[in-house]
């Protein structure tokens, strides 16, 4: 399997086209959603964990809702885990004064809250894409007034990784077919394989641009339905947002413990 | 005013590197003309078909599409008027579906939503592909690609066809079908290619370019008989001609 059919890009697409229904919430409304749930998350102090856990709620909700298959987010979250593994990796050994009723080390709590967060996040930021498509998200954050340039942006580095995945495919293709079975390429030969990737990648870059522009493209990616904002996407934001700040203000997972424990009790 | 007409005078390029790829290079195609540009690899012919919808910028000697002369100011008009099918459909095919790819251009000239979905389905009726158009472009077979990537062209409705080795990469049948369809045009049509066969049936006129120049211009049967022009420049006189015209 190689690279590209790992990320898979084209699902991604796939699924941002189907029709549920919050794939048809509009693409502004997620967007700010999701842009809140992930400052609120990012706001919590560092040895948080367990009020954290009830924000997997959204994620949950979004890919549950919108039909999205786990497998295929799990995949690319996976793809992004060394990243925060390697960002929290060393706070266990640096950070030994033990914290909270547990007396747990406070390194292994930011550990964790590192992590978390770093699931909470990605997980929903893969699933407004997921569930938005790229294309009608960067539409979306255009009409919610971020600058063309940085949406024009986002939707080429987006288009290109496909062209970069497609050209490194091939490489890496015929690079295995004249390799030795079994023998790891030299260290020395990655090199000039990266430079041709980076030339050929650009070429094709080139290629692209010069069909869009054949086409009257001027800078300005349009969509052909301009979607209203509904009721149904003013409950999303306020629903959503209520929920979020209710969970920053009190640690909905303690409240929940103690309810049951006092039903219980 | 007429669109349909293009016109080429002393066109020369040269690439920053100094490769010379055209060095003076005059012709006029008239409305309705099917002409195929032939020519060896590196003769010249992709730097040709980029100067005519104005994507390299003149430098030496003139283009001029209809009446106008393609300058920086104009580029926008003559890509309006000249639609470009390029030699990649990969390149050319870069929205989430087919339809929404057809109506990039349309989107792009600002066209109001419902002519837009109009011209969406004329075109992808018109190449025989209104059964795709909810499906993703990369999942295409190669003759389907072709086709869609020409309705991407047709739907911005222009005057002139430019195509660049619109039969590369396809199987019999699909070629078939594009010679059928380039055959039902009725737009001034430009063909780039080394299908020396198709050029045959589908372009009465010919021009053989070769080290950045013009070397002939002139009816199919005539210059694409002439075995002795067709080896100095790289080319074969095809098969087609040597069964119709027995020695």
């Amino acid at each position: 399997m190689g690279v590209a059919d790992w990320i898979d890009l084209g699902q991604m697409d796939e699924l941002g086209r189907m029709d549920t229904p919050v794939h048809r919430i509009d693409a502004r409304a997620k967007a700010s959603v999701t842009l809140a749930f992930i400052v609120v998350v990012m706001s919590f102090p560092r040895y948080e964990v367990s009020a954290l856990v009830p924000f997997l709620f959204y994620p949950v909700a979004l890919v549950s809702l919108g039909r999205i298959p786990c497998r295929h987010i799990a995949r690319k979250i996976l793809v992004a885990a060394p990243f925060a593994l390697a960002v929290g990796a060393f706070n266990p050994f640096f950070d030994r004064q033990p914290h909270g009723a547990l007396g747990v080390p406070g390194g292994w709590l930011s550990f964790a809250s590192i992590l978390l967060r770093f699931l909470l996040t990605v997980w929903a930021a893969l699933a407004l894409v997921a569930c938005t498509g790229m294309n009608r998200l960067g539409a979306g954050l255009g009409r919610l007034g971020v600058p063309r340039v940085f949406v024009v942006q986002l939707l080429f580095l987006y288009r290109y990784l496909f062209v970069v995945s497609d050209e490194g495919g091939k490489m890496l293709r015929s690079v295995e077919m004249r390799s030795e079975k079994g023998r790891p390429l030299r260290l020395r030969a990655y090199g000039p394989l990266l430079g041709t990737l980076l030339l050929r990648s650009m070429d094709r870059a080139e290629r692209v641009y010069r069909a869009m522009a054949a086409r009257g493209f001027e800078g300005e990616i349009r969509e052909l339905e301009r979607p209203s904002f509904h009721f149904e996407d003013t409950l999303f934001v306020v629903g959503w947002l209520t929920f979020f700040i209710a969970a920053r203000v009190w640690n909905l997972a303690d409240g929940l413990g103690l309810l049951l424990t006092r039903i219980l009790a | 005013m007429s669109h349909h007409i293009v016109e080429v005078k002393e066109l020369a390029h040269a690439y920053p590197d100094g490769t010379e790829a055209l060095k003076g290079v005059s012709f006029r195609i008239g409305h309705g003309e099917a002409v195929a540009l032939v020519g060896a690899n590196g003769a010249g012919k992709s730097t040709l078909l980029m100067h005519l919808n104005g994507y390299l910028p003149t430098e030496r000697g003139e283009v001029r599409i209809g009446d106008t002369t393609v300058t920086r100011e104009t580029v926008a008009l003559a890509r309006r008027a000249v639609g470009m099918v390029f030699q990649d459909p990969d390149d050319q095919l870069f929205m989430p579906t087919v339809a929404e790819d057809v109506a990039f251009g349309p989107l792009n000239a600002g066209l109001p939503g419902d002519q837009v979905e109009r011209r969406v389905a004329a075109a992808l009726e018109r190449v025989g592909m209104s059964h795709v158009r909810g499906r993703p472009p990369y999942r295409l077979s190669a003759g389907e690609k072709r086709a869609v990537a020409i309705a991407t062209v047709l739907a911005m409705e222009p005057d002139i066809l430019v195509m660049d080795e619109p039969s590369a990469n396809l199987d019999p049948r699909a070629r078939r079908r594009l010679i059928n369809l380039l055959l039902s045009f009725e737009h001034t049509r430009i063909i780039a290619t080394h299908d020396l066969e198709m050029v045959v049936e589908v372009c009465p006129r010919v021009i053989v370019l070769d080290g950045g120049r013009v070397v002939a211009d002139g009816p199919t049967f005539e210059l694409l008989d002439d075995e002795a022009l067709m080896l100095a420049h790289g080319l074969e006189r095809p098969h087609i001609l040597r069964h119709s015209h027995p020695h």
